[in-house]
């Protein structure tokens, strides 16, 4: 085809544009986090980003929204003189950015905690580690919020507000084994309302409504314990590990921020 | 060299977006007595599409018109209004919306002016106030659509269960189904000539999306293959088909969703691992399937997961 001096003069011009926009958005992804961010959540303190400390796995193209699994590995084991204390999970741009912050002790075996999270935007989301010498490192994905036609929110709000406050604990094998982390899942149903919507639109006002608590004991010791915020899914969905020394209970104790809790014991045996 | 091809690829895609954006006619097919459908095309909503990638029409009474989904943009809900006035002196009275997506809504606000009602699910207005923030931002990026709140239009006459509309020498039987395709869906069955229009209840070709629940959609499913209906017409897909025939597939799939993944559950396996592994074998029964067959996954395993 052959461009009149004009159509070029457009292209040249649409072109320059583009880069320029490109070269914006490179700098603009971190921007959020090294303006605001991190000053807000870790003040002046050093974080490392090496990446010797924690994997995190998040997808590049998040299916669904409401609904991104990601998981957060723990490079060492969990002892009593080296041990990750807490993961902080950060998504930049998110209405809220701060999603959850886990706490471990040496008693967890793993710090390795997966979880399912809203995204709003396409955005970087981070997982900071802190050990327990006051040591902080961050690993960071940058995720896509694509996926047609849902929104970030649950797709059956009806079924969760139904059945709030169940909780199920699931282990990866039939019988716990002794001595060794134990992979375990905590199903909690919440319906996990950002508060958000558009009230101008219907003027049905849903007040925000989202677990902002969760603690799990094993015989009362702490094995993993949360503060979670609106990024959490419908049904929010725990992964972690822990370490029994003989047969007992498994306790979830959960909070949300309109002061309900519910609580769910479950025994287990090896 | 690369610069003179990018200006190349530029430029092509603005005449194709012209040329697209020109077909302000719609090409309206009359699939029974009275009943107009415009198919869409089975793509992503995009810049080039504008999101008008649904099956949008209406049906023609003796004294009124309702629309059936009024498109994926305002430009396209114009398109549409124009061609009812181009086919019929016979008012506009109803616009049906038969769910929140984009697709389906984003012609709401040609068509809003006094004497036209909106009829939707009761839970219509619920999910386009939760969902609207959301969908605002992403009409922006994807589509290049400047969407306002205000065209969002929540339904004035909202479908608790069913509702009769009476278009004069023919009754629309609207249907407020349980959570399905979406939460909020709604079918429209015309007595005249026997249509059973499901927008999204019904996927063709287009691989199924669930955005509400699997196994209430199954269910509805089930209820619906009972209607006596000469034909079907789904919300993506050829635009009119044998019912309840044209459903088999999407059931199937449906149904090899929910067994696939109970199995899943029951292995104690994760929904990532289900999301890497289920059903692909049916990729090549459905177009669009790898951007949506994972999101299916994971909507239904958070579902199935509660079941016992
Ligand atoms: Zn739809």
């Amino acid at each position: 085809m052959k461009h009149t001096p004009s159509t070029k003069a457009y292209c040249l011009l649409v072109v320059s544009l583009l880069f320029a926009n490109l070269a914006l958005a490179a700098g603009e992804e971190d921007a959020a986090w090294n303006n605001v961010l991190k000053k807000k959540y870790f003040g002046d303190r050093t974080i490392d980003e090496s990446g010797t400390s924690i994997e995190l796995t998040a997808p590049y193209r998040a299916e669904d929204p409401a609904l991104v699994p990601i998981s957060i590995t723990a490079k060492t084991p969990q002892t009593p003189s080296n041990y990750i204390k807490t993961i902080t999970l950060i998504i930049d741009n998110n209405p809220v950015p701060f999603a959850a912050a886990f706490h471990f002790t040496p008693e967890s075996g793993k710090a390795d905690i997966a979880t399912r999270l809203r995204f709003n935007a396409y955005t970087n989301i981070r997982a900071i580690a802190e050990t327990n010498d006051g040591k902080l490192s961050m690993v960071k994905a940058f995720v896509k919020a694509s996926g047609g036609c849902s929104a970030p929110i649950g797709a059956d709000l009806e079924a969760a507000m139904a059945r709030m406050g169940k909780m199920k604990f699931k282990l990866e094998g039939d019988k716990a084994v002794l001595n060794q982390p134990n992979q375990t899942q905590l199903l909690v149903s919440h319906p996990s309302i950002s508060g958000m919507q558009m009230d101008q639109i219907s003027r049905i006002i849903k007040p925000a409504h989202f677990v902002t608590q969760v603690k799990v004991n094993f015989n009362g010791k702490p094995v993993m314990s949360a503060e979670t915020d609106i990024a959490l899914s419908t049904d929010p969905n725990f992964r972690f590990y822990f370490v029994p020394d003989k047969a007992g209970d498994l306790k979830a104790e959960v909070k949300d921020n309109l002061g309900k809790e519910f609580s769910y014991t479950q025994t287990v045996s090896p | 060299m690369f610069r003179q091809f990018y200006c190349c690829a530029v430029f092509l895609a603005s005449i194709t977006a012209m040329v697209v954006a020109n077909a302000d006619e719609l090409n309206l097919k009359e699939v029974a007595s009275g009943v107009f459908v415009h198919q869409g095309i089975h793509a992503m909503p995009d810049k080039l599409n504008r999101g008008e990638i649904a099956n949008i029409g209406f049906i023609v009474g003796d004294r009124c018109v309702a629309v059936i989904d009024s498109g994926g943009s305002p430009a396209q809900g114009k398109a549409l209004k124009a061609a009812i006035k181009d086919k019929t002196k016979i008012p506009i009275c109803h616009v049906i919306n038969t769910h929140v997506h984009p697709d389906h809504v984003y012609g709401n606000i040609a068509f809003k002016e006094p004497g036209v009602s909106f009829v939707g699910h009761r839970k219509l207005a619920q999910a386009m106030a939760s969902r609207a923030p959301y969908y605002l931002q992403k009409a922006e990026r994807d589509l290049g659509l400047a969407i306002k709140q205000e065209d969002f239009i929540v339904p004035d006459k909202p479908v608790d269960s069913s509702m009769v509309l009476d278009l004069g020498g023919r009754k629309l039987l609207l249907t407020a189904h349980g959570p399905a395709h979406t939460d909020n869906d709604l079918s429209v069955y015309d007595d005249k000539t026997k249509t059973l229009w499901l927008s999204d209840l019904l996927f063709m070709g287009h691989v199924p999306v669930i955005d509400g629940s699997l196994l209430g959609w199954l269910k509805e499913l089930d209820t619906l293959k009972k209607i006596d209906a000469k034909l079907a017409i789904p919300g993506h897909g050829p635009v009119a088909s044998e019912w309840p025939r044209s459903a088999e597939a999407e059931t199937r799939y449906l149904e090899m969703l929910k067994s696939d993944i109970r199995g899943y559950i029951k292995q104690g396996k994760t929904m990532e691992q289900a999301m890497a592994e289920v059903g692909h074998s049916a990729r090549g029964d459905w177009q669009l399937f790898d951007d949506f067959h994972k999101r299916n996954i994971a909507t239904a395993f958070a579902e199935l997961e509660w079941e016992d």
